[in-house]
């Protein structure tokens, strides 16, 4: 921020000084933004002001998925909907937002916080990797999909797992690799240009 | 003479910084410029054309366009994808803890072919299905040690300068070699160190992988070779290597496992 004192009201300045804060926001769009909402009629402010303070105070994370959630258990995990036998690994909480808004998968969810990475001094502690273990102890659950990013550490804590889970007599299955869609082949690497071949299926 | 705009060089990527919404600073060890960084833009976006040439344990041609702070990434194309190195729970710890070393051990911008030769035979050595990983991990960290000027000396007593005789001599991580038997325990933190075991670490140190890949070492040597280095490593670095700890977890799980069994 800038030094200088600045030639606005002290409530402005702490404004942008804490909009300065958020990830992505630089001073100037700290300035734009808080010059926006002081113009905002006074319900636009109080709203925004308001769901922060509900975020914060409500939400917590499921006690059975580990999901963030305002009600515990969680909608999905509550839901007589949804295939009870089957868990979805991810990482992050965003991750379940993608695979819903596919629609694809009617099974329950489990979030990692995280992802294995040794040289970041991870370890298989630090991740909830024993609540995922503590809620295949009743035998319920027959298939673990692991939905880990792709990447080394996401393939690392996939491949820990499956090492894991396999002795307990569940099925452990991985989402597979291959060509995103809407892009050209020849930018393809080795690594995903191999797993495709050896994942591609009869049309 | 101006340095040009952009250029090209080969790579190993040996780290790897998330930074904002999608963007990454890689960690590279070049052939030519030693440790660098690289800025690389969007890369954690699916779409991201350089993602999959750019992963830790890949070796990258790599293509750089200089900036102010920092260089960016503009284009990459992999050499060597080390598929077995990202496929196998081991195999993937084994190669972290190597490039955890590189990274701990350089600074930026000092240039050694050497090490970068040693960096890439290391990871082919591991790939190979009937290597000894142990003695694979053993030898890179002696000669990781004299590329970056930490040989140990292991010909003659450090402090006394006389020949080693076959008896238990003494290692001493402060003195940087083997102590002789008279002087071994005046020095703080030595400890011992077998006859078999300082053998194969000369052998180790004389050798290349061709030649130490042939030795078949037992459990007892081995896990006297890893303390020893280990103990060495930490006091080098005056703090813990990461993924020792993970290796750690792994080998107790597995014994567990094997236990149960």
């Amino acid at each position: 921020m800038n030094q200088r004192s600045v030639p606005a009201a002290d409530a402005i300045n702490r404004l942008i000084e804490e909009l300065n804060k958020l990830p992505g926001i630089g001073p100037k769009s700290a300035q734009r933004l808080a010059f926006y909402l002081l113009r905002a009629p006074r319900e636009q402010a109080s709203l925004l002001a308001d769901t922060i303070l509900t975020v914060k105070q409500k939400i917590t994370l499921c006690s059975t998925c580990c999901n963030v959630t305002d009600t515990d258990p969680c909608p999905i995990c509550r839901s007589d909907q949804r295939d009870q036998r089957m868990i979805c690994v991810v990482e992050q909480p965003q991750d379940i937002l993608a695979i819903e808004h596919t629609g694809s998968y009617r099974g329950l969810y489990h979030v990692l916080h995280g992802a294995i990475s040794p040289t970041e001094g991870i370890g298989a502690d630090d991740v909830r990797i024993k609540e995922l273990t503590g809620r295949l102890q009743d035998g319920a659950v027959y298939e673990v999909i692991l939905a880990t990013n792709t990447n080394l550490e996401g393939e690392q804590t996939a491949l820990y797992l499956n090492q894991l889970l396999s002795p307990l007599g569940i099925k452990v299955t991985r989402l597979a690799h291959g060509l995103p869609f809407g892009t050209e082949l020849e930018y393809a690497d080795d690594n995903t240009l191999t797993r495709a071949f050896e994942g591609r299926h009869e049309l | 003479m101006t340095r040009p705009r952009n250029y090209q060089t080969e790579a190993v990527i040996i780290k790897k910084t998330r930074l904002g919404e999608a963007d990454s600073i890689l960690t590279m060890y070049t052939f030519d410029m030693g440790k660098i960084q690289g800025f690389a833009k969007s890369l954690r976006r699916p779409r991201s054309k350089m993602a999959g040439h750019l992963e830790l344990l890949t070796h990258s041609k790599v293509l750089l366009a200089r900036g102010r702070n920092l260089d960016t990434i503009t284009g990459s194309q992999t050499i060597t994808a080390f598929l077995p190195l990202k496929s196998d729970l081991w195999l993937t710890s084994y190669g972290l803890y190597v490039i955890e070393l590189v990274n701990q051990f350089t600074a930026e911008h000092v240039e050694s072919p050497a090490l970068f030769r040693l960096l890439l035979d290391t990871m082919h050595n591991l790939c190979q299905e009937e290597t000894n990983k142990e003695s694979t991990l053993r030898y890179f960290e002696l000669h990781l040690l004299h590329e970056v000027g930490y040989r140990p000396q292991l010909q003659q007593c450090v402090t006394c300068k006389s020949p080693l005789q076959p008896v238990t001599n003494y290692f001493s991580p402060v003195a940087g070699g083997v102590l002789c038997p008279n002087c071994g325990p005046q020095q703080a933190l030595s400890h011992p160190i077998t006859t078999n075991a300082l053998k194969v670490l000369r052998f180790f140190q004389e050798n290349d992988y061709d030649t130490i890949n042939r030795l078949k070492i037992e459990q007892a040597l081995s896990q006297e070779l890893e303390a020893i280095m280990r103990g060495y490593i930490k006091y080098l670095l005056e703090h813990d290597v990461k993924s020792v700890d993970w290796l750690d977890t792994l080998r107790a799980q597995m014994k567990q496992a094997d236990a149960s069994r």
